[in-house]
């Protein structure tokens, strides 16, 4: 039952049908890759399972842990345990960091947080991912650099410690020495109480996040799963010999 | 600091009332007799009555300002308030001494509690006169005069008639004139050179009475070198019918002196708000008017500063939050009439659903001077397209001397941002209601702590309401 289960999701954008019957299973303690080509709906999967009202679900189903979360709101699912780390980060001006991220425990609690408590944990957190502390009173997301957006998503994760995470292309516009630091952060993060899901089209990533399981996308469905060895395949060879496969029938 | 003893204003603990016995009434409508009966009340010298009576014949003159702000103002029926309702003339000095009803409501308001906690004086209206009335004994020794204006007539007309009515004529506009005819309760405050008051004087001016107009008169002076903050709050219950409050405010800072004039209101939405404040700097003088209106069926009200001395100063910065179907018609006026003087305005409105904001601010420098400065922001901030904006900024700058720097934006709470909040795990209302603190963070980050955290505190009962 600690799984998040999608059971051939078909979902549209404005009536054109981006995924069209995708299946996955994410056990806790797992690590899953999700790879495919631009535009192919792996953001589309991660907005859809987090309750964006412009994905219209038209059939199949997801459950975390045996709850339906396509009949739940955005933030019942948010808080029935699972994260989106965006791709595109939204900015909120005027919000700090430090309030965003209490504001979101607290909406997770009966009772507020205790203020010192949660800073300890904050600036803990916040010196693991090699955020300068002065971040806390910046508005959300606001004139971050693409590499300080990514951190901060990972900050949020770790305060909130979620059950399952969505990192959607986490990696884009990292340089190696940032992609490490957050790899660091999220691979703190794996263990028997949590299921991740890494989006992203280089295989990079995975050399420092390392998956227990690799699935490829392509036009709106899983079309290939293996281990670690197929993202160096996609790495070496492009998509185009799996296109061909499924062309071929294999 | 505990949020407990903070200046309290929530429109839900102020929606009651109690059936009270009124030993003053003068009736329904407004005719000289009712001038007349009000000005016997108070036993008011024959100046006044004469300055009341000639106010009506400027009331009765003057236009409602329709063409520019709204039709709605046409729905007011003048003739079916009651315009002066009280159940005695002495404010006490004790909250034992206040009658059981009017204590009750205060108590239920919380003011006894924050008097206690950060306040130098509090003066307590229950509709047309103060309840309560007191300051610290040592502001008292070192000669600070904070009484209701009905006292201040009577004790102290040497320093009352120097300054009312000096800086907002009685026919400056249709509502000042009709304060100036049936002005009852409001504060009077002098604070003699040099005295500065660190905590700030209170007034919670408190509506109980239905088909009711309030109409206080407020007059500060500060002299030379002196400095006051003092805070207003202000509700009333919801009543089905509509209630008027025009109130007239009047702030003199004489050379060096420092007034911040804080209001925090949040009016149920039968209430109609049009309210004339104003002030006047002299030399280095500074006013500030930090004013923060959310609720009522429709606010006018325009603070503002005569920069009349060298190197005065003056700033509004307010906040507007106009709900479904309520009209902010808000602003800021400066009027520079001596060198090196400078102003600064920002004000911030969020509209909600069929909300309406209007800025409307008037800054004039004339051609003569140098070396005067204003600095104008208006933002608004959108939530849900129905809801309008205006900005009517009207900014006379001539002289090259001079600057003026004018920034205006217009915002919308995205869905983006709220989908982004919500799978952080906020509901909706709590998404609305980060976002609309977010926008206005950089304005109440200004403010006295007590009044952030109140202010904070309705944003979010607002927010958490317009979401269904
Ligand atoms: N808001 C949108 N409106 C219309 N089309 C969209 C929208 N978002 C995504 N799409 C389309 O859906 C498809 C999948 O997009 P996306 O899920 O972002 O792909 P990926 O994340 O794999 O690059 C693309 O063809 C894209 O153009
Ligand atoms: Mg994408």
């Amino acid at each position: 039952m600690s799984v998040l289960e999608i059971e051939n999701l078909k979902v549209n954008i404005d009536d054109k049908e981006i995924l069209n019957g995708l299946s996955l299973t994410l056990p806790k303690g797992e690590v899953h890759a999700i790879m495919g080509p631009n535009g192919t709906g792996k953001s589309t999967l991660a907005k859809a399972l987090a309750g964006h009202e412009n994905y219209e679900i038209t059939g199949g189903s997801a459950t975390m842990n045996g709850e339906d979360i396509l009949a739940l709101e955005i933030d019942e699912i948010a808080r029935a345990g699972l994260f989106l780390a965006f791709q595109y980060p939204v900015e909120i001006p005027g919000v700090s960091i430090a309030n965003f991220i209490r504001a979101a425990l607290n909406s997770r609690q009966e009772e507020d947080i205790d203020a010192v408590a949660y800073y300890k944990s904050l600036y803990a957190e916040m010196e693991n991912l090699g955020i300068d502390r002065k971040f806390t009173s910046r508005s959300v997301n606001e004139g971050f650099s693409g590499g300080e957006k990514k951190r901060c998503e990972i900050l949020q994760m770790a305060m909130l410690k979620p059950e399952f995470c969505i990192l959607d292309e986490t990696d884009s516009g990292l340089d190696v020495d940032a992609l490490k630091v957050v790899a660091e952060g999220v691979n703190q993060m794996r263990g028997e109480e949590r299921g991740i899901l890494v989006i992203t089209h280089y295989q990079r990533l995975l050399n420092y996040i390392v998956p227990d399981k690799v699935h490829i996308m392509m036009d709106g469905r899983i079309v290939k799963s293996g281990d670690k060895s197929l993202a160096l395949e996609v790495e070496e060879r492009g998509y185009d010999w799996i296109k061909e496969e499924i062309a071929a029938g294999v | 600091m505990s949020t407990e003893a903070a200046i309290d204003i929530d429109r839900e603990k102020g929606n009651f009332s109690y059936d009270t016995e009124y030993e003053y009434n003068a009736g329904i409508g407004l005719t000289e007799e009712t001038v007349n009966y009000i000005t016997d009340v108070k036993g008011e010298d024959d100046w006044v009555r004469a300055f009341r009576l000639k106010a009506l014949e400027s009331f009765r003159s003057k236009p409602l300002p329709t063409h520019w702000a709204t039709k709605d103002l046409e729905n007011i029926d003048f003739d079916k308030f009651r315009y002066y309702l009280s159940k005695g003339q002495q404010p006490s000095r004790t909250w034992d001494d206040v009658p059981d009803d009017v204590k009750e409501t205060f108590e239920r308001l919380g003011i006894p509690e924050q008097e206690r906690a950060f306040l130098a004086g509090v003066e307590a209206q229950f509709d047309s006169e103060a309840a309560y009335s007191r300051m610290k004994d040592d502001l008292a020794k070192e000669g600070v005069i904070f009484v209701g204006s009905t006292e201040g007539l009577k004790d102290h007309p040497e320093i009352f008639r120097k300054f009312f009515g000096k800086v907002i004529p009685t026919g400056d506009n249709k509502f000042s004139a009709l304060n100036s005819a049936v002005f009852s309760g409001g504060s009077f405050i002098y604070v003699p050179p040099g005295v500065k008051v660190k905590q700030p004087l209170q007034a919670y001016f408190r509506i109980n009475a239905e088909n009711f107009g309030q109409f206080e008169r407020t007059l500060i002076i500060a002299d030379e070198g002196a400095e006051v903050t003092y805070m207003e709050g202000c509700t009333a219950p919801k009543f089905e019918t509509t209630t008027l409050h025009s109130a007239v405010v009047e702030l003199v800072a004489l050379k060096g002196a420092k007034i911040q004039y804080i209001t925090v209101q949040n009016w149920s939405a039968n209430v109609f708000n049009l309210v004339t404040k104003r002030g006047l700097a002299e030399e280095d003088a500074e006013i500030k008017w930090i004013d923060c209106n959310i609720g009522s069926r429709l606010t006018m009200k325009y603070p503002g500063v005569i920069l009349k001395g060298r190197g005065a100063r003056g700033e509004v910065l307010s906040i507007a939050l106009a709900g479904d179907g309520q009209h902010q018609d808000t602003g800021a006026k400066m009027i520079h009439m001596a060198d090196n003087t400078t102003s600064n305005i920002i004000a911030k409105s969020i509209s909600i659903g069929e909300g309406q904001s209007t800025y409307r601010g008037q800054v004039h420098i004339p051609k003569h001077l140098k070396g005067c400065r204003n600095n104008t922001e208006c933002d608004a901030l959108l939530i849900n397209t129905n809801s309008r904006t205006d900005t009517y900024p009207a900014i006379t700058v001539r002289g090259d001397d001079n600057s003026v720097q004018h920034e205006a934006s217009v915002s919308k709470v995205n869905a983006e941002q709220i989908f982004y909040l919500m799978q952080r795990g906020l509901n909706e209302g709590e998404a609305m209601s980060l976002a609309v603190n977010g926008f206005v963070n950089d304005l109440v980050k200004q403010f006295p702590m007590e009044y952030s955290v109140e202010l904070k505190r309705l944003i979010d009962m607002e927010m958490e309401g317009s979401v269904g």
